[in-house]
């Protein structure tokens, strides 16, 4: 487990020289202060864009989460078959992001594209996480049912129950991260909260930036609290009424999208496929793994490295400001709120703030990714810490610290830290969008440049590579032992 | 021809002998109690002759295979799912009808747990528990029970009745118990199991507590 751990840490320092670090921001400390000073003098007056922020952020979300339950269980019924495992680990491999940007292609800025941005690659999670939960149904019930009971009535009355609980659980938990990523949707030009944050932070001002960012954390604070199984007809009923009705669908869009516009530019162009039109796609293919694909994943990979420690570092030195076992119950409130506004911020809009200081190079989204996954797994160990028993005559401060707590929760911090590495690496593809050179910003450019069969194979290959280090980190942590059921961001 | 009918089967698990050389033949209408020390191979036995009627013997296993999420009126519910489509069974999920409650709330009646009818399961103690799986075996209206000490965590008085009514509901009843006294006064024949092999057959017509002694005994 030390040799595990000291090997990444070498990693990563090895990666920081290979990193661009370099920062340009003209004056960040002066714009620091003036984000400052919005931060903690926010302004509602903007009420109408307020109030429209949030409830498309909430209708994307809610309208989202909701088909990508639907489908997911359907696809956790046929999870024994391999095309649908395959099938699912690709889709949740690509970034919602991602995936508004292929529909904004298809369907233009209507409603469908952000849903199905959500619902897709939530589909594909929920499919996994509630298949597991059904195998974990114990079995014992259905032994017990009286012979030639039909299979559904058997799975309606001796499996589902036990797993339902489960599933109201963790689609709780999916909601909230569908409502960052209904945020975040809006940079990329969906009507969202990610939208407004987008034009009040291009014009500096900030009080409205720290007003909708405010609003944001109260909605997820208070999650619990409005969202009740009977006010779900009435949620979504109203999801589909508040959303704009948007650009008509155009069914050429569609058909162009498909036939022309994805395939590769040789092929497309060449009036039959000869020698020549394949020579020339092979140069097509190299030039764009040469030029892109491998600079872009050779940056992401980098800046996994160091933000994985990063946040493995940040998880270690913030899980005591919430632990009972370091701090008393006032001073643990400002450790709680700090850790909430980290993990309740999406990465994307942490990265984009630290972006507006210091002009894109890696660091700003090192800073952001390591703040951001240090705060979930901080929180989480911190949480854990709670329950743990000590001697009474045990140690104070440092030496309780390195003797008694990192010791014991040294292989769950590990296996949370593995866990969120696929999640690191996706994020890392996502910010490319705002100027890292990583996959995302040949993806994104491609879209800019209409060159659509670029921007495909770039998302194929990024998500071929998540699929990669998901697999790795699934090795390290059965190697290591580490407990392998856990919630999936 | 005999109900059940086994000729000198054995059964091993994980290598070690459980039964050797069971001869054991049941007739329809007989009560059977299948005693002996814990491992001496009751369980394995029971399992053994419930394959022979799966198809209409209702089961009553040692870890219950209640769904605790669910309603002491849903468990029970479970008994008569092989009656039912797949529609009225999850209508009956999701609200249960008049007719069915009804019914099941006779059975409740019976074992005493008409006050928790819409408990869940899981929130029961051990003894409500043991009753609520009693109860989805005979709302199974199966001529034949199979149960697997099915009163051991329910109190005296409560055993009793509990037999009494599996004695009502079911024509033919296997009962491996650990209760000598219950198991003389509720069924008429004992087969006594030591170290996988019957060392004992007789009626429970006239038996004694102390008959049983030698099968006990180091």
């Amino acid at each position: 487990m030390v040799r595990t751990s000291l090997t990444f840490v070498a990693i990563a320092i090895a990666c920081l020289f290979l990193a661009d670090l370099e920062t340009i921001g003209v004056d960040p400390w002066a714009e620091f202060s003036r984000m400052a000073l919005g931060a903690v003098t926010p302004d509602f007056t903007a009420t109408d864009r307020l109030f429209d922020a949030v409830v498309q952020t909430l209708a994307f979300a809610l309208l989202g989460v909701a088909l990508a339950n639907l489908f997911g269980f359907a696809l956790a019924l046929a999870f024994h078959y391999r095309i649908v495992r395959v099938g699912c680990a690709f889709i949740r491999a690509i970034h919602e992001l991602f995936w508004a940007l292929i529909f904004l292609q298809i369907f233009g800025l209507s409603p469908l594209t952000g849903i199905l941005a959500i619902a897709i690659p939530y589909a594909g999670i929920i499919a996994k996480v509630y298949s597991e939960i059904l195998e974990e149904a114990d079995p014992a019930p259905a032994r017990a049912a009286p012979f030639g009971s039909g299979a559904i009535s058997i799975f309606l009355f001796a499996r589902l129950p036990d797993a339902w609980v489960h599933f109201k659980h963790y689609s709780m938990y999916r909601l909230e991260c569908g409502l960052r990523s209904s945020a975040v949707l809006g940079f990329v030009g969906l009507p969202t909260l990610g939208f407004h944050l987008d034009s009040a932070f291009k014009q500096g001002h900030y009080s409205e930036v720290s007003a909708l960012l405010i609003l944001f954390y109260v909605i997820i604070a208070t999650m619990r609290y409005w969202m009740h199984k009977r006010l779900l007809p009435v949620y979504l009923i109203g999801a589909l009424i508040a959303l704009p009705t948007g650009a008509a669908i155009s069914t050429t869009n569609i058909v162009r999208f498909f036939t022309q516009d994805i395939v590769p530019h040789p092929l497309r162009v060449a009036e039959s496929i000869d020698g020549a039109a394949l020579a020339n796609f092979w140069d097509w293919s190299t030039t764009l793994l040469l030029t892109q694909a491998m600079p872009g994943a050779f940056n992401a990979l980098v800046l996994t490295m160091i933000a994985l420690v990063g946040a493995g570092a940040c998880a270690l030195v913030m899980f005591p400001s919430i632990s009972p076992k370091f701090f008393g119950s006032k001073s643990r409130t400002v450790g709680h709120v700090f850790l909430v506004v980290m993990r309740s911020t999406p990465e994307y809009i942490l990265a984009y703030v630290f972006l507006q200081l210091w002009g894109p190079s890696m660091a700003p989204a090192i800073i952001a990714l390591s703040l951001h996954n240090g705060a979930i797994i901080g929180h989480l160990i911190g949480r854990h810490t709670e329950t743990m028993r000590s001697r009474p005559d045990s140690p104070k401060g440092l030496n309780l610290y390195g003797y008694e707590i990192l010791p014991r929760i040294y292989p769950q911090f590990l296996a949370f830290l593995f866990y969120r590495w696929e999640v690191i690496l996706r994020e890392t593809a996502i910010l490319g969008i705002l100027g890292i050179p990583t996959l995302g910003f040949y993806i994104d450019s491609a879209f800019a440049d209409i060159r659509y069969d670029r921007a495909l194979v770039l998302i194929i290959l990024t998500a071929l590579l998540n699929i990669a280090v998901d697999a790795l980190s699934r090795r390290i942590r059965t190697r290591l032992r580490l407990k392998t059921t856990l919630d999936h961001g | 021809m005999p109900l059940f009918d086994l000729r000198n089967a054995n059964a091993a698990y994980k290598g070690a002998t459980v039964l050797n050389g069971i001869s054991l033949s049941i007739e329809a209408g007989e009560r059977v109690a299948l005693v002996g020390r814990s491992g001496a191979g009751k369980s394995t036995l029971l399992r053994m002759l419930y394959e022979q009627r799966a198809k209409e013997a209702a089961l009553l296993p040692q870890e219950l295979g209640l769904v605790r999420v669910l309603s002491v009126f849903h468990n029970i519910y479970m008994g008569q799912l092989n009656r039912h489509s797949a529609w009225y069974n999850f209508v009956n999920l999701v609200r249960p009808m008049e007719r069915e409650v009804e019914m099941v709330r006779t059975i409740a009646d019976r074992l005493g747990l008409v006050e928790k009818l819409f408990a869940p399961a899981g929130e029961l103690s051990g003894g409500q528990q043991q009753r609520t799986a009693v109860g989805r075996a005979l709302n199974q209206g199966s001529d034949i029970l199979i149960g697997d000490e099915p009163v051991s965590a329910v109190d005296e008085h409560q055993s009793r009745n509990v037999l009494e009514s599996i004695n009502e509901h079911h024509d033919t009843v296997l009962l491996a118990m650990h209760d000598i006294d219950l198991a003389i006064t509720y069924t008429d024949r004992i087969v006594g199991l030591r170290d996988g092999a019957i060392v004992m057959d007789q009626p429970t017509a006239g038996m004694v507590f102390s008959d049983l002694d030698d099968l006990y005994r180091n």
